[in-house]
């Protein structure tokens, strides 16, 4: 990899907000996507012919399908209040990277387009042609936006940049200018079932592994099953829970709570993705092919109920769209929602006293918790407002003795954003990914001053993997970050025995 | 004199035509969009009635402005109410008999009238004061703070410096809803201001102020927050189900 060629920001206690700096991160764009990448989904491979009116064409469609488009190029009134909550903002002190700012590299050729003021006096209302220049900046600072929508909160008319990003990568795709990254991973899903290309039988390899290992750890037989029909749930989870750490102690933890729940439950090899990156490129119809997946192992399965492992995201996807997208579900078993976070599922077990924790497991760390972007601020858990809040943290009080909240400003529904977010997870996007983790460092570092917090925990693959590549850069070790099922493994008290662990039990009776 | 009036009497007919049939059009361009898929900003209401909460909040506190900027929510506040104190004044000039309320609310139209112009002045100072907001700014948006300004501020003077018949005010008004002209009077200041109330209702429908009917259609503020419990489907996304 390349060395990196940009200063990494200071800390400081509080994140201030910047002087403008325009155009510092004009440079910062990711790879395109080739044509391999592009046919697959759907699009062409390479800039067609008229890309120009084609892109106008299809703004108009967007336009018609989604209010929320229309409504937020029409709305804003530029007062600003958005301006200093962006991430990447603060981070980078680039103007463009103010979510209003962003939604008006889009607005301008709108307002151009397809409004009567900007046809008439394009100067005065601030409305340019969609040039190359600015086809240029769409696909740089629409790849800067985590889609996080910290903006959204704090707008007077709930503006969505997100909303306006997705539109713009959906338009830059229809014309043949795709991310490398998000498209070369959706292909993946079609072709082999999950973000990663891992195939059936590395997923058995791996799951059989973990058996092992907990065995040896535990002396206890908790079973990773996939492609069990007839189990009584179906998990679903991001692949990183496969394979990299902290997400496999994640996976883990769920095991282990399953065991003690004492239910059957299944992977899938074919929906062996809780991820849906036709989010970020703003494909309804990607979104809805990749969401049909977990529809289908389901049937498959014959499974009664599904449940999402630790992916923002994900979450988002499933809880708020899955049964738009891949609905109705009326062949599960009607008495839990569809679908349901694991948090949720091992929540509810807590509060009917099922699980047993030593907290003690978990004495050697204090603990912090960040809120992910798509959990805290697009999705719920439990049925109350806020419970995506409550519902994580009340399981950290359960299995660890030390938890302490950063700031009130930069968590719940204020949380800043890990940096990766949004499909900008790839390493060309490096110091974008440094720059715009800083308003979260800056919490963290100052909770680890203050109150002596050694470990992070986090519910989402993305946050995690951000984490551990970016935590070194701010002087911090890579594994400070944890998932939050990591610390219910740690502590969990197994209790439930199955009939092989009463064999291993029988053999070792005999032997005395 | 009586092109003056005629002049008024066809600009205000033009006006209020220009801002209800763009209103209009604009209200149903939105209603008519769907919104595909369920995307409120949480943490969100789960009923309707916590909805219209959320929404009610937003509109007469400006809620999430309040959370987001203190100078920008006292400015946009103080601007906002006391337009709304103005508008109610106005109102004497429309409606005969005059209601109780309308009558009792006149000095209050008053201050109304000079927070309107603070906040505007205080609005209009952020974005050359405060790089971020100088670097959004076009110049529509400048000139719309001047226009209502302008309003403001010619208001306030016949209030307090060159008094104009607000009697024969009236009966022009009045005289329009029946077609029958009545003479305006040759105030300058008057007609200045009355010239810049029909210009901000003619641009209303084609601007930014069109984030008054917008909030309402903002699927992040009017959602309800129920996706598990009720599949949501629009009618385009639907036709791919099969
Ligand atoms: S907060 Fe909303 S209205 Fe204000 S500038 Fe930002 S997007 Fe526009
Ligand atoms: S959605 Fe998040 S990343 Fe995008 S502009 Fe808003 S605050 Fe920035």
């Amino acid at each position: 990899m390349a060395k990196d060629t940009f200063a990494v920001p200071e800390l400081t206690p509080y994140t201030e907000i910047p002087k403008i700096q325009p155009g510092v991160m004009a440079h910062s764009a990711p790879f395109k996507a080739k044509e391999e990448f592009q046919t697959p989904l759907g699009y062409p491979g390479e800039l067609v012919e008229d890309w120009q009116q084609k892109a106008i064409a299809k703004m108009g469609e967007l336009l018609g399908k989604y209010r929320s488009l229309r409504v937020y190029l029409d709305a804003c009134v530029k007062c600003g209040a958005c301006t200093d909550k962006c991430h990447y903002f603060l981070g980078t002190s680039d103007p463009k990277n103010m979510p209003v700012g962003r939604q008006d590299l889009m607005r301008k050729v709108y307002r151009r387009y397809f409004t009567l003021a900007g046809k008439l006096f394009p100067k005065l209302v601030g409305a340019v042609d969609l040039t190359e220049e600015v086809l240029n900046d769409w696909y740089s600072y629409y790849h800067q936006c985590s889609q996080c929508r910290r903006c959204s909160v704090f707008c007077p008319y709930g503006i969505d940049t997100a909303e306006i990003s997705m539109a713009a990568r959906e338009i830059m795709d229809s014309i043949g200018v795709g991310q490398k990254y998000c498209n070369e991973i959706i292909g993946k899903v079609y072709k082999v079932g999950n973000n990663l290309g891992l195939p059936g039988p590395a997923l058995r390899d791996t799951l059989q592994g973990l058996e092992e290992d907990v065995y040896d750890a535990t002396g206890v037989r908790v079973r990773y099953p996939i492609d069990e029909e007839g189990a009584e749930i179906l998990l679903v989870t991001p692949s990183a829970d496969f394979f990299a750490e902290p997400h496999i102690d994640g996976l883990i933890g769920y095991g282990k709570v399953f065991h003690e729940a004492g239910v059957s439950w299944t992977l899938s090899s074919y929906a062996s993705e809780a991820a849906n990156f036709g989010m970020f490129i703003g494909s309804y119809e990607n979104m809805r092919r990749i969401a049909l997946r977990i529809r289908e192992a389901a049937l498959q399965l014959k499974v009664k109920r599904i449940i999402f492992g630790e992916c923002g995201h994900a979450w988002r996807v499933a809880y708020s769209f899955l049964n738009t997208l891949a609905g109705p579900w009326d062949f599960l078993d009607p008495r839990y929602p569809v679908p349901q976070h694991i948090c949720e599922f091992t929540y509810d077990l807590i509060q009917q006293g099922k699980l047993t924790f030593d907290k003690s497991e978990n004495d050697d760390k204090v603990i912090t918790f960040h809120d992910s972007c798509n959990v805290a601020r697009a999705s719920r858990m439990g049925n109350v407002p806020g419970g995506q809040f409550e519902i994580p943290r009340a399981i950290i009080r359960a299995t660890c003795n030390h938890f302490y909240d950063m700031d009130e400003d930069t968590i719940r529904d204020r949380t800043f954003c890990c940096g990766g977010g949004g499909g900008l997870l790839t390493d060309d996007l490096m110091e974008l990914r440094v720059k715009g983790a800083k308003p979260r460092m800056d919490a963290l570092n100052n909770v680890m001053q203050e109150k002596g917090v050694t470990h992070m925990a986090a519910i989402c693959a993305i946050c995690k993997t951000q984490f551990s590549k970016v935590l070194p850069y701010y002087g911090m070790e890579m594994d400070q970050v944890l998932s939050l099922h990591q610390l219910v493994s740690n502590a969990i008290v197994l209790t439930r025995r199955t009939a092989d662990d009463d064999e291993a039990q029988d053999g070792l009776d005999d032997e005395d | 004199m009586a092109l003056l009036t005629n002049f008024y009497a066809f600009l205000f007919y033009f006006a209020a035509f220009v801002l209800v049939a763009g209103l209009t059009r604009k209200i149903i361009q939105y209603a008519v969009t769907p919104a595909p898929l369920k995307i409120p900003t949480t943490p969100a209401p789960t009923t309707r009635w916590g909805v219209v909460l959320r929404m009610v909040r937003e509109v007469v506190l400006f809620e999430s402005l309040f959370r987001g900027n203190k100078w920008t929510w006292i400015f946009g506040w103080t601007f906002h109410f006391g337009l709304f104190l103005v508008t109610l004044r106005h109102l004497r000039y429309f409606i005969e008999p005059v209601p109780f309320p309308i009558q009792l609310i006149q000095p209050f139209g008053i201050y109304g009238g000079i927070a309107m112009v603070i906040g505007l002045a205080g609005l209009w100072s952020r974005r050359f004061l405060v790089d971020r907001l100088r670097y959004i700014s076009a110049p529509s948006d400048h000139l719309m703070l001047a226009l209502l300004l302008g309003i403001g501020c010619t208001g306030l003077l016949m209030k307090f410096a060159f008094h104009v018949d607000v009697v024969e005010i009236k009966t022009f008004f009045q005289g329009l809803y029946r077609y029958d002209i009545q003479p305006l009077p040759a105030d300058p200041l008057l007609l200045l201001h009355l010239l810049l109330v029909a210009l901000l209702m003619i641009i209303f429908p084609f601007s930014k102020l069109l984030h008054a009917p917008g909030l309402f259609f903002s699927p992040t503020r009017n959602q309800v927050d129920n996706p598990r419990e009720q599949r949501h489907l629009a009618p385009w996304a639907k036709r791919l189900e099969h």
